[in-house]
């Protein structure tokens, strides 16, 4: 695929540092894209405190817990997939990563049922139901919907990553030597834990 | 940029981060339940802060890459905290 | 001073590599293939663009239907802005010149992910081919303008979901280049060139770079966002739902104005490259050039609001977004400074892409003291979406950054192609587009202030007269780029020669041969110079 042209030189050098940065600059890219969506968020929780307030009594708190606890543990997990291999040992390494995609299913799983519970109740974007309430219960619930769904989309994209990142090692093309792949998986994945760890207290901890 | 030998972190503190994580989570449930005023949000987001810190400085190993690395973060940071300032000063007055 | 450039290589357009034809094209992870891809695609949109502005002035020739319904007006319009700006002018020169260039220029062989670039690529002509099939299905081309604002894009029955989707991929293709492009400057510097070793070219992509990478996703989202809110109902800048329009309109902007500077940065880098060549001077405050570089990048992020003054912003919102908005002034005029300084008592060489950068010069200077106007709260109140508006950008977009983009391909073209178009046909070229460009657009001004609002369809009889001359520099304008664009083609069937420093350059690109050897250097070379230091080789 890559000797089409040429043999670049950009092909034949590893550069760890050039792929690490490549990733870190798209994860800057991530952080803006949610960024809009938190000033989104602000804006419309600052002109409706009171309807943001009850409206999160709609979510369960035990739910939203668990699932930040989920994803705390499979960041960790990942990141100690990246130690693993930097030792040497590939059969932790990938140990790890199945634990990571193990944890990141049930947050799915969690989410489908927490969703499902919502839909059930009636309150959907667009509903008949959500758009009898007032503008702040719209907002909020257009808000939740858009941004938990938008972070679910990159639990998904972050499985497939890291479920390419597991067959790879196995099959030894990511290796003590060269694993950068591993590396920016493990930042990705990092990046879905950071974007919870605010969506958590912005949902379902509004005092 | 050096290209020095990596930092390998151990497995005991990743875990270690990961405990300190995890009590901060608890923390910040507990607070909601305590009536604080308009302090609950700003606590919220201070413990959240925290630990998207933590996260980027361990777990995504900030401490020991290349300084480039916390340097364009801290700045994209900023410039997105400005942003925010800047597009309050028409929500506030308005 | 060619004498010791050694023809036995084969250039990147001769280079035969597992695919012939078009395919050793659109498969070729070179980034000088990648550019010419780029810069092929640009140009076409440009005249499709072109030609959709011609017949807009031709509708606005006399008061009352002339040649097309109101709502094609409107349909016609907003395509003429998509294509122009997402099509043509955003990527600009980064995509084609930066391409090309910025690997030569710092010593490099290629960018950093040779095949990332090519995606950006095919992102892009998908982009393009989701914004075409927008136009012809559904309802419809939209007819919002090329700004999108809610509510209307959420009421109208026009195809905006697909057009704005195409839009979002778009962004996506620029997001990577830019991405691309700072890792490249951060890692395949050749060996001594520290960052103040970099011609200021690289230093224009760099803060375009950064720009691209910083504002792209916030409107990604918008547009997301505002597909959401007319597939899912959510409401987000729904006022019936409790959105609020003007919302949508601060993040559109935090977006599109930074847009701007995608646009223009590259633009001043490219200028500041050919008159330091033709002045045969080093460049006058290489650092302040540089930094200026960076600052516009930053505050440029920061004055969005400016766009906003009548929407019904806060008071306090008004006033930080105008301070910041002639804090701007300060980088720029540090640019235009430092350029005159440097030709001041330069030798300078008077060749076609001299003139290019001095019309540019031109235009530039009226288009940003129109700024000026429009950046005031107290004045802008007055000519807001008047004529006077449409006058302005289109003096620094298309006066701007479009005649940059035509001075550094007259600039690079040798060098690209390893031939040599005739230059008096295209300093002719020049005049005619120089005298259309003003007759077109200067008569804006004065329509704006007389009251003329833009993006309509009628106007009253008193505008007659002006619009009249407006529409005849339409012509002169079309004509000129012909003239220009033919005289390029026909050099291209030229036989080729062997002009590798045609303009006496000192920056990297011309100590290699014309056109480029694949891997653009025979060695990697060593830099113990500044970029425009006047060295003997």
């Amino acid at each position: 695929m890559e000797q089409n042209t040429t043999t670049h030189t950009a092909h034949e050098n590893y550069d760890p540092i050039s792929s690490k940065l490549g990733m870190w600059l798209f994860i800057f890219t991530e952080l803006l894209l949610f960024g809009a969506l938190f000033i989104v968020y602000s804006v419309y929780r600052y002109r409706n405190p009171v309807a943001f307030h009850l409206a999160h009594h709609e979510l369960s708190i035990t739910i939203g817990f668990i699932n930040t606890v989920i994803l705390l543990i499979s960041s960790a997990t990942v990141a100690m997939s990246i130690t693993a291999m930097q030792k040497g040992d590939k059969k932790a390494t990938l140990i790890f990563l199945a634990i990571t995609l193990l944890l990141a299913t049930i947050f799915l799983i969690n989410k489908y049922f927490e969703w499902g519970a919502k839909i059930h109740h009636g309150i959907y974007p667009g509903s008949e139901f959500l758009l009898s309430l007032s503008h702040g219960d719209i907002l909020f619930f257009g808000l939740y919907f858009f941004m938990t769904g938008l972070h679910a989309i990159h639990i998904i994209v972050g499985m497939v990553l890291l479920t390419i990142v597991f067959f790879r090692v196995r099959n030894g093309r990511i290796n003590p030597d060269r694993y950068s792949f591993l590396e920016n998986g493990g930042l990705y994945w990092h990046l879905v834990d950071l974007i919870w760890i605010f969506l958590f207290p912005l949902f379902y901890l509004i005092h | 940029m050096s290209e020095l030998k990596p930092h390998i972190s151990s497995y005991g503190s990743h875990l270690f981060v990961l405990a300190c994580l995890i009590t901060l989570t608890g923390i910040t449930v507990a607070i909601t339940s305590v009536q604080l005023g308009a302090f609950n949000t700003t606590a919220a987001m201070m413990i959240a802060s925290t630990k998207a810190a933590i996260v980027l400085i361990y777990f995504m190993h900030l401490k020991f890459d290349d300084k480039i690395f916390r340097f364009m973060v801290t700045l994209v940071l900023a410039i997105y905290a400005i942003v925010i300032v800047i597009t309050f000063f028409d929500y506030l007055y308005r | 001073m060619t004498g010791n450039i050694i023809h036995h290589q084969p250039s990147y357009l001769e280079y035969q590599g597992r695919y012939k034809g078009l395919l050793g094209w659109i498969l070729s992870t070179d980034h000088k293939r990648i550019a010419l891809l780029y810069l092929y695609s640009q140009l076409a949109f440009f005249f499709a663009g072109m030609i959709m502005g011609v017949f807009m002035r031709l509708e606005l020739i006399a008061p009352g239907r002339q040649i097309m319904d109101p709502a094609t007006y409107n349909a016609l319009f907003t395509m003429h802005g998509l294509t122009m700006i997402f099509l043509f002018i955003i990527p600009g020169l980064a995509a084609s010149f930066g391409n090309f260039f910025l690997p030569i220029l710092i010593g490099a062989k290629d960018v950093a992910f040779p095949k990332l670039n090519l995606f950006s690529w095919y992102l892009f002509v998908g982009g393009a081919l989701i914004v075409l099939i927008g136009m012809f299905t559904g309802d419809g081309p939209p007819d919002t303008g090329w700004t999108f604002y809610a509510p209307y894009s959420l009421r109208t029955n026009t195809n905006v979901v697909v057009t704005v989707f195409g839009a979002f991929v778009l962004g996506f293709s620029s997001v990577l280049t830019g991405l691309n492009f700072i890792v490249t400057i951060h890692r395949m510097r050749a060996p001594g060139m520290g960052f103040f070793r970099m011609p200021l070219f690289i230093w224009a992509m760099y803060g375009t770079a950064w720009i691209q990478l910083l504002a792209t996703p916030v409107v990604g989202i918008t547009f997301i966002m505002v597909i959401a809110d007319r597939l899912l109902g959510i409401g987000f800048f729904d006022p019936a739902k409790g959105g609020d329009p003007i919302l949508y309109q601060h993040l559109f902007w935090i977006y599109s104005h930074p847009a701007v500077y995608i646009m223009i940065l590259p633009a001043m880098g490219a200028i500041t490259e050919i008159i330091t060549t033709f002045s045969n001077r080093v460049v006058f405050g290489y650092k302040a050039i540089a930094m200026s570089s960076l600052a516009i990048a930053f505050v440029g992020y920061l004055v969005w609001g400016h766009h906003m003054f009548t929407s019904g912003m806060s008071e306090t919102a008004r006033w930080v977004f105008s301070l910041l908005t002639f804090l701007v002034a300060i980088p720029s005029a540090i640019k235009v400074f430092n350029w005159s300084a440097t030709l001041y008592k330069g030798s300078i060489n008077l060749q076609p892409p001299f003139w290019w950068a001095m019309a540019f010069i031109f235009v530039f200077m009226i288009g940003g003291l129109t700024g000026l106007v429009l950046g005031s709260v107290a004045t802008d109140v007055h000519v807001h979406d008047t004529m006077f508006v449409v006058a302005h950008f289109h003096y620094i977009v298309f006066g701007g950054a479009g005649l940059a983009f035509f001075a550094a391909l007259h600039y690079w073209y040798p060098k690209m192609f390893g031939k040599m178009y005739n230059k008096r046909v295209s300093n002719i070229g020049l005049l005619v587009v120089f005298i259309g460009f003003n007759t077109l657009y200067f008569p804006m001004f004065i329509l704006g202030i007389m009251g003329m609002p833009r993006r309509y369809y009628d106007y009253l009889p008193e505008f007659t007269f002006l619009n009249q001359i407006s529409t005849v520099g339409s012509w002169i304008l079309v004509t000129g780029m012909i003239i220009v664009v033919t005289n390029l083609l026909r050099a291209k069937k030229m036989a080729p020669e062997f002009i590798d420093n045609p303009w006496g350059g000192r920056t990297l690109e011309w100590k290699i041969q014309s056109p480029p050897p694949l891997e653009n250097f025979e060695e990697i070379p060593v830099i113990d110079h500044g970029p425009y230091d006047l060295v003997k080789d």
